[in-house]
């Protein structure tokens, strides 16, 4: 083994599904408890909740996905129209960023990750 | 070549398959979304033989216990039996055993299977009246020998099936009920572990099963601390026997909460739910188990989860009606 890793995808070199399911406990928990947010996320079912917060990580790790960018307006639609917009998308990847950064992920793939959300601005927030 | 068996239908997987693909390529109507093992929409389970290991990373291991897979992830080189999550209708037959008051508004109803049968305590089962009205009831005893299953049924005054068991169901009389499911129970090998019982009216049920079989079955020795709410003291229906089991295991704990007035210093006035959750404002590593009214579960598995417990340990039955 040599460890070198360079074919390797950004989804790998994280972890995989591994680390999606180690990230979303903690992910999912500063969301909640970001009083920027979390209106956006009340009176739903956590347990779905969950699940769809394993969806957008995979997505934001570049993991297999079968989202293009019709989906996710149209699943934001409903927030846009209550007022999501650019400050609570920086507070998502804010929150994403500080959840790799407990989980000991390098900078250097962090800035990957945020960069590969920063792709879905405009659809996530109906431009 | 491999064959699943769907419902009444065989179908032949073809090399490395996965079910999901089996059933779908076979017009079968089954849910799935990412097709990855991400989202979970694709949860079936096996009835026979155990799926592979792989197809249930990611699920609770009281689901893995019980052979839940993700049928996306599943290439079985076994031949299986598979089922959607509440496609499992089959009835089994029981005579009634035992009836008797625990309060003025919950019956202890205990049924014995004619088989044998596998349970863990805290699971629930459905029971059926013989002109079709099914309700779920949790199970609040242990596996026995005798295959019996002890319920707590509280009364409502209009309730259909409730009232029906207090004014017409009588010892003798048969009755037949579902396989056991729901993952709220008790799950061996983290022994250390403290556990957070939270339990409104007879969400007291389950709670006691999964007591039961963390004390006497599996001799628990981390700390168990359960909190019982009622509206007023006669709500309190195992009182004498919880604090009888406080004595003799000390690492057992319980606490009787009131949400009406409060005359007596022995019990705590206020929620049970958020008189647990300020006892204890750090839930990481903790396994909480919550019961009973939807909002009460919901509400606290939130509260519970945000003061930083897994939220895969978090076990909860909330009692829809
Ligand atoms: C997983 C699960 C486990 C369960 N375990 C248990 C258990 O262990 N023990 C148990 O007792 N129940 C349990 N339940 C609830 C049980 O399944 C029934 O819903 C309950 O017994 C009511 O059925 P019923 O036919 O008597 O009432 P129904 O005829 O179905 O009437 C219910 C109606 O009663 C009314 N009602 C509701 N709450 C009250 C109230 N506080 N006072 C007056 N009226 C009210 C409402 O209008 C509701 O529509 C469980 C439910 C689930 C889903
Ligand atoms: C950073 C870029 C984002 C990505 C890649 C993303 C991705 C996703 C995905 C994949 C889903 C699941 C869709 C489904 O299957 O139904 C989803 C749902 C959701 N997202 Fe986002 N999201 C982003 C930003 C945000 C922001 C900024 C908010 C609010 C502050 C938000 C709130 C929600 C909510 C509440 C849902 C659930 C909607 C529902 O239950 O119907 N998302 N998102
Ligand atoms: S389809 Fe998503 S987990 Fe199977």
């Amino acid at each position: 083994m040599t460890g070198i890793t360079t074919n390797a995808t950004l989804f790998e070199q994280l972890g995989g599904a591994a680390a999606v399911d180690a990230a979303v406990d903690i992910f999912y928990r500063k969301v909640l408890a970001d009083e920027r947010i979390d209106r956006f996320f009340e009176g739903v079912d956590m347990e779905k909740q969950a699940a769809k917060q394993k969806a957008f990580l995979t997505m934001a790790f570049g993991g297999p996905n079968n989202y293009n960018g019709q989906d996710m307006r149209n699943a934001h639609a409903k927030l846009v129209k209550i007022g999501l917009d650019d400050s609570h998308f920086d507070a998502v990847v804010e929150n994403l960023a500080a959840t790799l950064t407990e989980l000991g992920v390098s900078e250097e793939l962090i800035k990957q990750v945020a960069a590969i959300a920063e792709t879905t601005r405009a659809d996530v927030l109906g431009k | 070549m491999t064959r699943i068996k769907f419902g009444e239908q065989f179908f032949e997987a073809e090399n490395n398959e996965t079910v999901l693909n089996t059933l779908l390529r076979n017009n079968m109507q089954v849910p799935y979304g990412c097709k990855t093992g991400v989202c979970q929409c694709c949860l079936m389970r096996s009835l026979d033989n155990a799926p592979p290991e792989k197809s249930q990373v990611g699920l609770k291991d009281t689901q893995q216990k019980q052979n839940y897979f993700l049928a996306c992830l599943c290439e079985s080189e076994d031949d299986m039996t598979v089922a959607l999550l509440n496609n499992e209708t089959s009835w089994l037959d029981a005579e009634v055993i035992e009836k008797t008051d625990l309060s003025t508004n919950v019956i202890l109803l205990k049924i014995k299977a004619k088989e044998p049968l596998a349970f863990i305590a805290g699971q629930f089962v459905n029971l059926r009246r013989n002109d079709g009205v099914i309700r779920s009831y949790s199970i609040a005893n242990s596996p026995n020998s005798e295959h019996e299953l002890a319920f707590h049924i509280r009364i409502l005054p209009n309730g259909k099936f409730s009232r029906w068991v207090a004014d017409e169901l009588t010892i003798g009389m048969p009755l037949s009920f579902s396989h056991a499911q729901g993952d709220c129970h008790y799950v061996a090998g983290q022994n250390e572990q403290p556990l957070l019982l939270i339990g409104t009216g007879t969400g007291l049920a389950p709670l006691y099963g999964i007591l039961l079989d963390a004390l006497s079955t599996h001799n628990h020795q981390g700390e168990i601390h359960l909190f019982h709410g009622s509206r007023d003291a006669s709500g309190l229906y195992l009182e004498e026997k919880l604090i009888a089991l406080t004595q003799k295991y000390s690492n057992f704990h319980y606490t009787a909460c009131l949400s009406g007035e409060v005359h007596d210093k022995k019990y705590t006035p206020g929620r049970a739910n958020d008189i647990a959750l300020q006892n204890f404002p750090n839930t990481t590593g903790w396994r909480v188990y919550l019961c009973g009214q939807p909002e009460m579960v919901l509400h606290s598995k939130r509260a519970a989860y945000l003061q930083g417990a897994s939220l895969k340990e978090i076990y909860a039955d909330a009692f829809l009606s």
